[in-house]
């Protein structure tokens, strides 16, 4: 049996019938063939499979895709817009966050989710936060200065943003 | 005229990270193949058992199976074999039983394959897997290395008497160690573990194997740290398919930490299969298969004996190790504990006396190998436990007691190397260096009254230290091969200047983090004095880069990026060839300097751009002068590269709870000269928290029943982002006298150097309030330092 689904990833809308077994992170890369997500684990675990629903972070691993039926998703490959690195991105490159790259995209999604709801996390907040996030390389000191990079450069873009406003 | 394309030396940002930050990147388990298949293995649930029977017919008519093997069908093929041959004492040569790509009669750990399914997709796989019925026997196993020798004990395999795989020894002879030890002030004795790890790089083991009929040619994905000698093991000693029929590539990979080094059997049975099917097929380990497979590290059972005079000197070492080698020897098993760890007993200390004594030892476990450090974090920790309860013993400062012991400053160029007592010579080394800096980094007096202030408020303040040496750069293939190892150890490098002046490096070193793509770039680019953007590295393809022997033992930049200096020389050399009759000079009149070929003393000068158009297009060309800019080179090392360190840790230890919080780690290292500094520091940084891991965290577990009981991320416990401290890193430059750019390696030493000095921080915490303890085992969890304070 087949389940009809229809989502939006990285702003495009896709519809497939899908085994209702299917993971939502095998959706993501066998079907869509969106492979920057990837599969560290399969417990929920690593965070290497984190992607944002519904502009939330989550990992994909463990939900069905028939549970992103009408959600929107952005994988890694949505994080950059026009091109352009989002600040994130950026202070992974800028503070060499990232040595084998594979947990990397998980990090980044997760990163942006929590400069999103918290932007001007401390070392302490954003260590915390990186909790859910297995990295083996970086030993996350500079996965840490990387999430403050991104930080303080959407803060002052932000402050410009006000100022140009007021 | 200054170079505008100087690299060397600089925090250059890395090439590679584009595709990584953006979900480019290109995996193994990333790539789909026309027709591909998907694999799924039935592993034994039982640490130790005989195969009764196994019936495939029902799993055989299931949706989308393609076709299914077990042992009978792959038992005509070789196994998987160990690439490094140690002997006994005797001189016999150590056991080698078969390593088979799937058990026939028996399975010897949890996990060890009986069959494997292949389907048209990963789901129907499973399914099938499952419908696979085995009967199993279980046996009685044995987990533990030391009782796995003792008479009686459960037998891995039936033709290994007391599952020894070798004893060997190390050093000045026994009798004179005892006797050093015997005579000497004061004896600080130990006995201790050195626990097993899962090495756990993020990215799973995945293969994926194709046949191609028209060419009979095969090719292999997998996600090794070196694809040719994957090819060679797996043609040359189980397949016996001509090297030239097949292909192997490791396209991106997710870290290694050594266990992505050895030649598995999945990688050779895959190979095999896809000819059998004739369609490509893919397997991706699962986490939990990861955890039962990928080879472990580290578990060693020690008895340690440090001499010492009344004045702290060390007067003899003695040591006795068991070494757990798994149910089968790993490529690189039997060398680990004994090449890679005997040697290293001198340390940083000029002790005059040393034997060390290792058994190697088959249980019902996953095999052992090399994992980040392999075998000198072991030796490591075991010296630095020991000088530093000496110390405590003897009531010396920590401190002092090594720079009473460091052997005094060498360079290696003015004078030799400095000779150990274990066969290896040290190349250049300024031990005194690192330990002043880092004393004046952390402020080490102000630290010790903090203690003490602390101490009277009821709060427990550590400070311990570790101070290291590894030998890295494998390593000089003479050397080694008189060692036992089955392999020369050089390293390749080709350029390829192409018509247009860019340049194609090919490097039989390979990247999965360490940064090659942006590290050699800045090597070559700096010394042809061109743009990186000019430059591009080729890697993990053995169609493409001529031959390589991989990335391990914190080798690449020492080994292969000396191999790229020769064929920078040679390049360089042959340019001047080139320049000189362009400009009706003499090529003796040619200097190279910032991309141009300048005659000496003038301002005549021809750009490197245009002589490589030249040498492709030799319309204007030197007589008897072969056409196009291309050279390859191969480079095999003078000696190990010796990079050293001191690493200091601060803790606080609750009284109440035995938690252990991390307050400052600091290190000083030496890894000779630097290329890319920010590159160096993540190295050390990633390193020191794999050792702090070690120290406090991490331990696989296994029960009586051969049960690895935290074989998931669930309750294998990694150090996350909230249970580390930010770490700060120094650097002295001691530069290496036998390699062309002078570099040592920087790969290991943070693993290799910091595991001692969080244990030894704990110890002083809980030494500063009092309690008189001389081990706790590792990992340090709250549990065991609170029972330590209870004591």
């Amino acid at each position: 049996m087949l389940v009809k689904i229809s989502v939006t990833v990285n702003g495009v809308s896709y519809t497939h019938e899908v085994e209702p077994r299917m993971m939502l992170v095998q959706y993501l890369r066998d079907v869509l063939r969106l492979t920057g997500t990837h599969v560290g684990c399969d417990t929920s675990s690593c965070g290497a499979c984190n992607i944002l629903i519904n502009g939330t972070a989550a990992k994909s691993c463990t939900l069905l895709a028939v549970q992103a039926d009408q959600c929107s998703l952005t994988t890694i490959e949505g994080i950059a817009t026009d091109q352009t690195l989002h600040p994130v991105q950026e202070g992974f490159r800028e503070c060499h966050g990232l040595q084998c790259g594979f947990c990397t995209p998980g990090m980044i999604v997760t990163a942006v989710d929590i400069l999103n709801h918290n932007p001007h996390a401390n070392e302490h907040e954003i260590r915390e936060a990186l909790e859910g996030n297995f990295c083996r390389c970086t030993g996350y000191h500079n996965i840490v200065k990387a999430v403050q990079y991104a930080a303080d450069k959407m803060n002052s873009v932000n402050q410009g943003k006000k100022e140009a406003i007021a | 005229m200054s170079n505008i394309n100087s690299f060397i030396g600089k925090s250059v940002k890395r090439v590679e990270d584009i595709r990584f930050i953006t979900g480019r990147g290109n995996y193994t388990d990333d790539i789909v193949l026309q027709g591909q298949t998907y694999a799924c293995f039935v592993r034994s649930p039982y640490g130790h058992a005989k195969v009764l029977n196994i019936d495939i017919s029902e799993a055989k008519s299931m949706p989308g199976v393609v076709a299914i093997f077990t042992g009978a069908d792959v038992a005509h093929i070789n196994g998987v074999p160990c690439g490094w041959q140690v002997n006994f004492k005797n001189g016999d040569l150590m056991k080698e039983p078969k390593h088979p790509l799937l058990c026939t009669d028996r399975t010897r750990h949890a996990g060890d394959p009986v069959a494997i399914v292949i389907a048209e997709s990963k789901g129907q796989a499973v399914d099938a897997a499952e419908a696979v019925q085995v009967d199993y026997e279980e046996l009685s196993c044995v987990v533990d290395a030391a009782k796995a020798t003792m008479p009686g004990a459960p037998l891995v395999h039936d033709d290994v008497p007391n599952n020894i795989c070798f004893d060997w020894a190390l050093g000045n002879p026994i009798a004179e160690v005892d006797e050093a030890i015997s005579k000497s002030a004061h004896v600080t004795s130990l006995e201790f573990v050195n626990q097993r790890l899962v090495p756990n790089a993020i990215e799973p083991r995945s293969y994926n194997a194709a046949y191609d009929r028209t060419n009979d040619k095969y090719t292999l994905y997998t996600s090794s740290q070196n694809p040719h000698l994957i090819r060679l093991l797996m043609c040359a000693f189980v397949l016996g398919i001509p090297e030239h029929k097949v292909r192997v590539v490791s396209p991106d990979v997710g870290g290694g930490f050594g266990s992505k080094i050895f030649h598995y059997t999945e990688e050779a049975l895959l190979t095999w299969a896809s000819a059998k099917i004739n369609r490509p097929v893919k397997w991706t380990s699962e986490r939990t298969e990861s955890f039962l497979l990928d080879a472990h590290g580290r578990d060693h059972i020690t008895k340690a004996d440090m001499g010492f005079d009344k004045d702290g000197k060390i007067t003899a070492l003695r040591v006795k190790t068991y070494a757990n080698l798994g149910a089968y020897l790993s490529t690189f098993a039997s060398c680990v504990p004994t090449y890679l760890h005997g040697t290293l007993m001198q340390g940083l200390y000029t002790t005059p006396k040393i034997n060390i004594d290792v058994t190697g030892v088959f249980t019902n476990t996953t095999a052992v190998d090399a994992y980040r450090g392999a075998g000198r974090p072991e030796a490591t920790y075991l010296l630095e436990r020991l000088i530093e309860l000496g110390a405590h013993e003897l009531k010396i400062d920590p401190a002092e007691i090594r720079f009473r012991n460091f052997i005094p400053p060498f360079n290696g160029v003015d004078e030799p190397g400095y000779q150990t007592q274990v066969a290896l010579q040290y190349d250049s080394g300024n031990y005194d260096g690192v330990l002043k800096l880092a004393l004046e980094k952390l402020g080490y007096a102000d630290l010790r009254k903090a203690q003490q202030e602390a101490s009277k408020n009821g709060k427990l303040l550590g400070i311990g230290f570790s101070a290291y040496i590894e030998a890295c750069g494998i390593a000089p293939s003479a050397i080694v091969g008189a060692l036992g190892a089955r392999a020369g150890l050089y390293e390749v490098g080709q350029i390829r200047v192409q018509p247009t002046g860019k340049v194609s490096v090919f490097t039989g070193a390979h990247s999965h983090g360490q940064g090659h793509e942006t590290t050699f770039a800045q090597v070559v680019a700096d010394k042809f004095g061109i743009p990186m953007e000019d430059v591009a590295i080729i890697h993990g393809d053995s169609d493409t880069v001529a031959f390589g022997m991989g990335t391990y033992g914190s080798r690449s930049l020492a080994v292969g990026g000396s191999a790229l200096m020769l064929s920078i020389e040679k390049i360089i050399e042959k340019g001047k060839l080139i320049a000189a009759h362009k400009m009706e000079v003499s090529a003796d009149d040619i200097e190279y300097n910032s991309g141009q070929f300048t005659v000496k003393g003038t301002n005549k000068s021809v750009a490197f751009g245009e002589v490589a158009l030249t040498a492709y297009v030799p319309h204007v060309y030197p007589k008897d002068l072969e056409p196009g800019l291309d050279f390859s080179s191969f480079y095999d090392p003078k000696n190990f590269t010796y990079p050293f360190g001191v690493h200091i840790a601060v803790v606080e230890v609750d009284k109440e709870t035995g938690k252990v919080t991390m307050k400052k780690f600091l290190t000083v290292d030496d890894v000779g000269n630097i290329i890319n500094p920010m590159i160096v520091e993540g190295q050390i940084h990633g390193g020191v928290v794999q050792g702090i891991g070690q120290a406090l965290f991490e331990g696989a577990e296994y029960n009586e029943h051969g049960q690895l009981t935290n074989a998931s991320y669930m309750n294998y416990c990694m150090p996350r982002a909230d249970d580390v401290t930010s770490i700060e890193t120094y650097t002295q430059v001691t530069p290496c006298p036998h390699n062309p750019l002078g570099v040592k390696g920087a790969g290991e030493a943070g693993t290799i150097g910091s595991t001692p000095a969080v244990v030894n921080a704990v110890l002083d915490a809980l030494w500063s309030g009092g309690h008189e303890v001389k081990d706790i085992p590792m990992p340090l969890t709250s549990e065991r330092v609170w029972k330590a304070m209870q004591s």
